[in-house]
C-alpha cells in the first residue's frame, strides 16, 4: 500500500525520456546563451540536491561543497584536456608525467571525478562528522578551503593559481540533464529507503536514533559520501561549461550560493531545490543589469560588481523572516498530486514516486 | 540464568559518584522497578545499561553476553532498548515511519542495494511494512498511521515510543517514567498497556517510576536507590515497610 511500481513510476520514466529528448533537440535549436543558463540550472540542481541530503535530510550542516566540487572539476579538466592544450596552460612548470598525456573520454573522467570527490568526502566526513552543529560547520568550511589552497600549491598537477584553460566542451545539455535525472532519482531513492528513514531519524533526534539501533556515525558518513559523489560530478560538468578552471571558482561563495538555493526551495524538499536552482540561475542573469554602469539623474554611476549578491542577501533575509520553510517546505512533487489538479501548468520536474 | 545481569556497577562523573556498586539480576519475564528520590541515580543506571554512558566500573551482561562497553545501537541490536524520560518520538516523522525505523537494525542489504531496490531489500521492506501495520493495530495506533508523531497527544506519544521500541524486537525493555505527565486516567491506561505488551511480546521489563501506584501495581521486584547507593531490594510489600526506604523518601524522623 505504500510503494508499488505504478502509474507514478511509469510517468517518471516517461518524463525522464522526454527531458532527455528535449535536451537533445535543444542542443541545436537553442542559442548558446540559453543553453548555458540551462546547463547552470542543472549543475545547481545537483549541488542543491546533495546539500539537501546532507543538511535537510540528515541534519548535518556542511560547508564543504565548494571544495568537493573543485575535486570533480579538476579531475575532469585534467583528464579531458588534450596533451598539447596542457602544455599551453602549464607555462611555469611542466605538467606531472602522470597527467601530461592523459586524454580520457568524458564519461570515465566524470565518474572518476565523482569517485575522488566521494573519497575526499569520506576523508573529511570520517573525522568531522563526530562533531555537532557549529563545530561541524567550521571544520567542513576549513576543509573546503584546505582543498582549494592545496590545489593552488601543487602547480605540477593543477597549474596552481593560474588554473587550466581550454577545457574541451565535451558535455552539453544532454549530459547535464542526464546527470540531473540520475542525481535526483538516486537521491530520492535513498531518501525513501530504509536508510533514508534512518537519516531522518538522525536529524530529528540523535539520542533516540541510537536507542532504536541506528549507528549515527555510519549513517552520517553514508549521507556525506553519497552527496560528495554527486558534488564531484556537478563540479566536473561545471568545468566543462566554463571551459576554464581556477581555484577562485571554488571559493566559499559557491557554497553560499548553494545554501541560498536550498533555503529558497525548502531544505527537506528535492522538488524545492529543483525550482529554487532555476529561480537562482535566472535571477542572477537578470540581475546582471544591476551591476552595469548607468546614468542616473545625469550622474554616471560606475558598475559595481557584487551588487547581485546584495539582492540575494535581501532575498535570504526576507525568507528567514517570513518564509522559513522555503517554497516547498518538506513537500515533494508527486504525480498523484499533479493529476488530482489536472492540467496545472508551472511545476517543472522531479523524478519522484511519492 | 538471568536475562540481564549487572554487577558492581559504579558510575563516576569527575568527583561525583552518581551510582556506586549497583547490582541487579533480572530474570526472564519479570518486571522490576527502580525507584528512589530525585537525583538518586536511576536514569544514570539506565544510561549505563543502554550504552549512553561508559561505566567507571562493573560489568553488564545481556543473555550471557557482555554489553559493558558497547554503543547504544549495538545494545539495541542485541535485544535491549529503552524509552526515555521525556517523549523522544521523531516529531517530524509520521507514526508509521517512527515504527518502521525499528526494523532498520535487521536490514542486511547495503545502501546501494537499497537504492537499486534489489529483491532482498524489497522483501525486507515489505516484511517491515506488514509487521509495522500489525503492531500499530495491536496497540490501537493504526488510526494515526499517517499523522506526524509530534502532533499526537502526549499519552499517545508515550505509547508510540513503546511501539517504536517493540519494533526493534527487544528481549528487555527499559521504561523511564512511562506514566509521568499523564493524567490519572491515562496512568491506569498505561499500566494496563505495559502489562498487555509484556504479556503479548514476552518482555522482561525494568521500570523507573515515581508514581507509587504504578510501581507497586506492576513490579514484582523493586530496587531502591538513594544518593547512588542501593538501600533496599525486595518485593513491593517488603519495600513499603522498609525503614531505610521510608527515611529516604520522608526524611529521618
Amino acid at each position: 500500500m505504500f510503494r508499488l511500481p505504478t502509474r507514478s513510476t511509469m510517468l517518471s520514466w516517461g518524463l525522464a525520456a522526454v527531458l532527455l529528448l528535449l535536451a537533445y533537440i535543444g542542443e541545436s535549436a537553442l542559442d548558446d546563451y540559453v543553453i548555458r543558463i540551462l546547463n547552470m540550472w542543472g549543475i545547481y540542481v545537483i549541488l542543491v540536491t546533495s546539500f539537501d541530503l546532507v543538511y535537510g535530510i540528515t541534519g548535518q550542516f556542511s560547508l564543504a561543497h565548494a571544495g568537493l566540487a573543485a575535486i570533480g572539476a579538476y579531475t575532469v579538466s585534467l583528464l579531458t584536456l588534450p596533451p598539447d592544450a596542457k602544455l599551453m596552460s602549464f607555462l611555469l612548470q611542466a605538467p606531472h608525467p602522470l597527467i601530461s598525456n592523459a586524454q580520457w573520454p568524458l564519461l570515465p573522467a566524470l565518474l572518476l571525478g565523482g569517485v575522488l570527490a566521494a573519497l575526499v568526502g569520506f576523508m573529511i566526513g570520517a573525522p568531522a562528522l563526530r562533531l555537532h552543529g557549529d563545530y561541524l560547520l567550521i571544520v567542513t568550511f576549513g576543509f573546503s578551503e584546505i582543498i582549494r589552497l592545496f590545489l593552488i600549491n601543487i602547480p605540477s598537477i593543477t597549474n596552481g593559481a593560474m588554473g587550466l584553460k581550454g577545457v574541451p566542451y565535451l558535455s552539453g545539455l544532454r549530459w547535464t540533464v542526464a546527470a540531473v535525472i540520475l542525481a535526483v532519482f538516486l537521491t530520492n531513492r535513498l531518501i525513501t529507503s530504509s536508510y533514508g528513514r534512518a537519516l531522518k531519524c538522525v536529524r530529528e533526534d540523535e539520542i533516540a536514533a541510537e536507542a532504536v539501533g541506528v549507528n549515527l556515525y555510519r549513517h552520517k558518513t553514508l549521507a556525506f559520501v553519497f552527496s560528495s559523489f554527486f558534488v564531484g560530478i556537478a563540479g566536473g560538468l561545471f568545468a566543462e561549461i566554463l571551459g576554464t578552471v581556477d581555484p577562485n571558482t571554488f571559493r566559499p561563495a559557491l557554497t553560499y550560493a548553494v545554501i541560498t538555493m536550498a533555503i529558497l526551495g525548502g531544505l527537506k524538499s528535492l522538488t524545492g531545490g529543483v525550482i529554487a536552482a532555476g529561480i537562482y540561475t535566472v535571477m542572477s542573469e537578470l540581475l546582471r543589469t544591476v551591476e552595469a554602469p548607468r546614468m542616473i539623474f545625469s550622474y554616471n554611476f560606475p558598475g559595481l560588481p557584487g551588487l547581485r549578491q546584495l539582492a540575494f542577501a535581501v532575498m535570504l533575509l526576507v525568507l528567514i523572516l517570513f518564509a522559513q520553510r522555503g517554497l516547498m517546505g518538506s513537500n515533494e512533487f508527486s504525480w498523484d498530486w499533479l493529476l488530482s489538479r489536472f492540467k496545472r501548468p508551472g511545476t517543472k520536474k522531479e523524478g519522484g514516486e511519492a | 540464568m538471568s536475562l540481564l545481569n549487572i554487577s558492581n556497577l559504579t558510575m563516576q562523573f569527575g568527583g561525583l559518584v552518581a551510582v556506586s556498586d549497583f547490582n541487579l539480576e533480572l530474570k526472564q519475564g519479570k518486571i522490576a522497578g527502580l525507584i528512589g528520590p530525585n537525583g538518586s541515580g536511576k536514569t544514570t543506571v539506565f544510561n549505563v545499561i543502554t550504552g549512553f554512558y561508559k561505566p567507571t566500573q562493573g560489568n553488564l551482561f545481556l543473555d550471557g553476553k557482555e554489553i559493558t562497553n558497547l554503543t547504544p545501537d549495538r545494545i539495541t541490536a542485541m535485544g535491549l532498548t529503552r524509552i526515555f524520560q521525556n517523549s523522544r518520538v521523531f516529531r517530524d516523522l509520521s507514526v508509521f515511519d517512527n515504527v518502521m525505523i525499528g526494523h532498520h537494525i535487521r536490514m542486511r542489504s547495503s545502501p546501494v542495494a537499497a537504492v537499486l531496490r534489489t529483491p532482498g531489500y524489497s522483501a525486507h521492506e515489505k516484511r517491515a511494512i506488514d509487521q509495522t501495520m500489525l503492531l500499530l493495530e495491536q496497540l490501537d495506533l493504526a488510526v494515526h498511521v499517517n499523522e506526524k508523531a509530534g502532533a499526537l497527544p502526549y499519552g499517545l506519544q508515550r505509547k508510540l515510543e513503546v511501539a517504536r521500541a517493540l519494533s526493534t524486537e527487544p528481549k528487555v525493555l527499559l521504561l523511564d517514567e512511562p506514566a509521568t505527565g499523564l493524567s490519572s486516567e491515562e496512568k491506569d491506561e498505561m499500566i494496563d498497556f505495559i502489562l498487555k505488551v509484556r504479556q503479548d511480546y514476552g518482555l522482561t521489563i525494568l521500570l523507573i517510576e515515581h508514581h507509587m501506584r504504578v510501581v507497586m501495581g506492576i513490579c514484582e521486584e523493586i530496587s531502591v536507590l538513594n544518593y547512588g547507593k542501593t538501600i533496599a531490594t525486595g518485593n513491593p510489600v517488603e519495600i513499603q515497610s522498609n525503614q531505610a526506604v521510608i527515611d529516604a523518601y520522608l526524611g529521618e524522623g
